[in-house]
């Protein structure tokens, strides 16, 4: 960084510390209408007011909580607990019980206080040493004979004495410009500290999040195979009894009607090849045989090789992943794709496969219509799903008129270098 | 013909080995791994081979990888590979050294013995057998392409016959018509894809494949 950038960047930082100390006065005003509301409460006004004035006092902080994440370098998690449905009572006792909605107003108080003082005293360092600097030129305006005491440790009896103020001035701009930033990092861990979620509260969230995961994905397995069963049942298994009906009728007609039982065979033939090519649509839903051969590079290759839309594909993996998480990746590039060719009317897509600081990143993009949502497509929901038993999060923006880029992300480690050689062709 | 048989299954194998001696094939192996299969092409140089896909130790694509590492040693080496389900990614790799005599067949296409017998011998002679289903994924990627698109109905019919492998005589027995149409619309399809004309069969499906893999 440039010392010119430092420089704006800690005159940036004096501007903004002065607005947010003006700003913490809101916060008072936030606490004031929290505690207003409460006193409302018997004549149910309140109900909606207090939460109209947490949802306010939420948004107030998770500002800060932006400003102190960008100050630190660290994230900064929200630490509320999800919303329950219902009515207004249950609303607030939950809002109520939540020990984040305590802190945030603990916190409030502290920003007014302790924040704004440590703010302050940032800027009230760089006043001082440029009151002092100018010290010098003020000191012949003043009327003869003034006596302002000491200025620091210099008593200021002339011009000589004046000039030294301006050293002492030029001390303390030195002190401002080696203080201010750890002062105001102090000020913004002050604000993590009680906006952050407390261990407990990050672990609640947690458990909680495993329980829904784990939910979901136990669903999503009983649903996988029970419509495994189906098609094994209506498909393969009645092929095969069609077979062995078609068998038996040949070996019935075979002494006396040979062209009928040659018809009979031809088709059981015929049946063998479809029960067949059932088993491998069963298969390819499993486990696509060729992500066992290949691995995902392989795999999602393939798939871009057969895919009607022409597809690039840029691939850095240099290992294997975990055998379970190279089949969620699987088909979630696999199930994106698919909603492209279905839904987006695009001409071209490419998927990106990306392995850095212990994160699978897949992006699919399309030059499409745009404005998918994964709000209301199921299938979005249903990636972000098979993701979530990962720990992975899904992403996607997709302007209306397009083009739409779904992220995706699986915390993974590759396991062991690739032994199998892969073509170079793509 | 002299055959190198691989398939680990050993009902499948033998099966493929009757088949092939009732046909005046000479099995002159049958293997069920990878490394062997690497040593037998290598070292009785078959006039064809018979290859499952997957193969011991790995289970995984062996009998590819065998069979391309063995084409890079002996060029041309005939072979044709078998598996229960086709990817055009394999195909594309089989097909990358464009020295042809190779196949790609899904396996239960071996029931129709007439069918399979004259893949082994066309891949044998240096030909081209592609399984139909490659062939469909194929054109179902290339399907708004614009040259592509511009194809009659059956154009499009022979144009997928021939990148199976079919000679202009198989193809027109396979679609009732005579030989001088077949030629006609290989004509008409060379003209629309931009491709160079060619009397040769062989070189001719190799080109039609590569504009489809392109």
């Amino acid at each position: 960084m440039s010392t010119r950038a430092r420089r704006t960047g800690r005159f940036r930082l004096l501007v903004s510390a002065l607005a947010v100390s003006a700003l913490s006065l809101a916060g008072l005003a936030l606490l004031l209408l929290v505690a207003v509301a409460t006193l409302l409460i018997p004549v149910w006004v309140g109900l909606p007011l207090l939460l109209g004035a947490v949802a306010l006092l939420r948004g107030f902080a998770g500002l800060h909580r932006a400003r102190a994440a960008a100050l630190l370098g660290v994230a900064v998690e929200r630490p509320y607990r999800p919303a329950p449905g219902g009515g207004w009572i249950a609303r607030v006792r939950a809002v109520a019980s939540d020990p984040a909605t305590w802190r945030d107003l603990a916190w409030v108080l502290v920003n007014a206080t302790a924040g704004t003082a440590l703010r302050l005293l940032s800027v009230a360092l760089l006043v001082v040493a440029l009151a002092g600097l100018a010290f010098p030129a003020i000191w012949p305006g003043l009327a003869p004979g003034t006596d302002l005491g000491y200025l620091g440790v210099v008593r200021v009896t002339d011009q000589t004495s004046a000039n030294l103020v301006a050293v002492e001035g030029l001390l303390v701009l030195l002190s401002w410009w080696w203080a201010a930033p750890g002062l105001l990092r102090a000020d913004a861990w002050l604000t993590r500290w009680l906006l952050a979620p407390t261990e407990r509260a990050r672990l609640a969230n947690r458990v909680r999040q495993l329980a829904e995961t784990r939910a979901e994905t136990v669903d999503t397995q009983a649903a996988e195979l029970r419509r495994i069963e189906r098609d094994l049942h209506d498909g393969v298994q009645a092929r095969l009894v069609a077979l062995g009906m078609s068998l038996g009728m040949a070996d019935e007609l075979a002494r006396d009607d040979p062209d009928a039982t040659r018809e009979l065979l031809a088709e059981a033939r015929q049946s063998t090849s479809q029960a067949l090519a059932e088993l491998r649509d069963v298969v390819r839903g499993i486990h696509p045989p060729v992500l066992a051969d290949r691995g995902l590079d392989g795999a999602v290759r393939a798939l871009a090789l057969s895919s009607p839309l022409p597809t690039e594909v840029q691939i850095d993996l240099p290992g294997r992943l975990p055998a379970p998480v190279e089949s969620a990746a699987y088909f979630a590039v696999a199930e994106t794709l698919g909603n492209v060719i279905k839904h987006s009317q695009a001409t071209r897509s490419w998927v990106r496969l990306r392995h850095a600081e212990g994160k699978l990143a897949m992006v699919v993009g399309d030059d499409g219509r745009g404005g998918a949502d994964p709000s209301d497509g199921t299938g979005l929901r249903g990636i972000e799903r098979r993701l979530a038993a990962f720990d992975g999060t899904l992403l996607v923006t997709s302007p209306p008129g397009g083009p739409t880029i779904v992220t995706m992300e699986l915390p993974c480690e590759l396991s062991s270098p690739k032994t199998s050689p892969s073509s170079g062709t793509g | 013909m002299r055959v190198v048989i691989a398939e680990d299954l050993a009902l499948l194998r033998d099966g493929l080995i009757r088949l092939l001696t009732a046909h005046d094939f000479e099995v002159v192996e049958a293997v069920d791994n990878g490394p062997s299969l690497l040593r037998a092409l290598t070292t009785h140089r078959p006039d064809v081979a018979v290859v499952d896909v997957r193969l011991p130790p790995t289970f995984t694509d062996e009998g590819l990888q065998a069979a391309i590492q063995a084409r890079t040693m002996v060029p041309g080496l005939p072979v044709l590979v078998l598996s229960q389900y086709v990817e055009p990614l394999y195909a594309r790799e089989l097909l990358s050294d464009r020295n042809g005599g190779v196949g790609y067949l899904l396996k239960d296409r071996v029931s129709n013995i007439g069918q399979f017998l004259d893949a082994v011998r066309r891949v044998g002679a240096g030909g081209t057998a592609m399984d139909p289903e490659v062939i469909s994924q194929l054109l179902a990627r290339h399907a708004s392409n614009e040259p592509l698109s511009q194809l009659t109905p059956r154009e499009r019919e022979v144009l997928g016959l021939m990148a199976e492998g079919r000679s202009n005589a198989a193809i027109a027995g396979r679609l009732f018509i005579t030989e001088k149409a077949v030629s006609k619309h290989t004509n008409n399809i060379f003209g629309k894809l931009g491709l160079p004309p060619s009397e040769d069969d062989n070189r001719r499906v190799l080109a039609v494949l590569a504009y489809l893999n392109a």
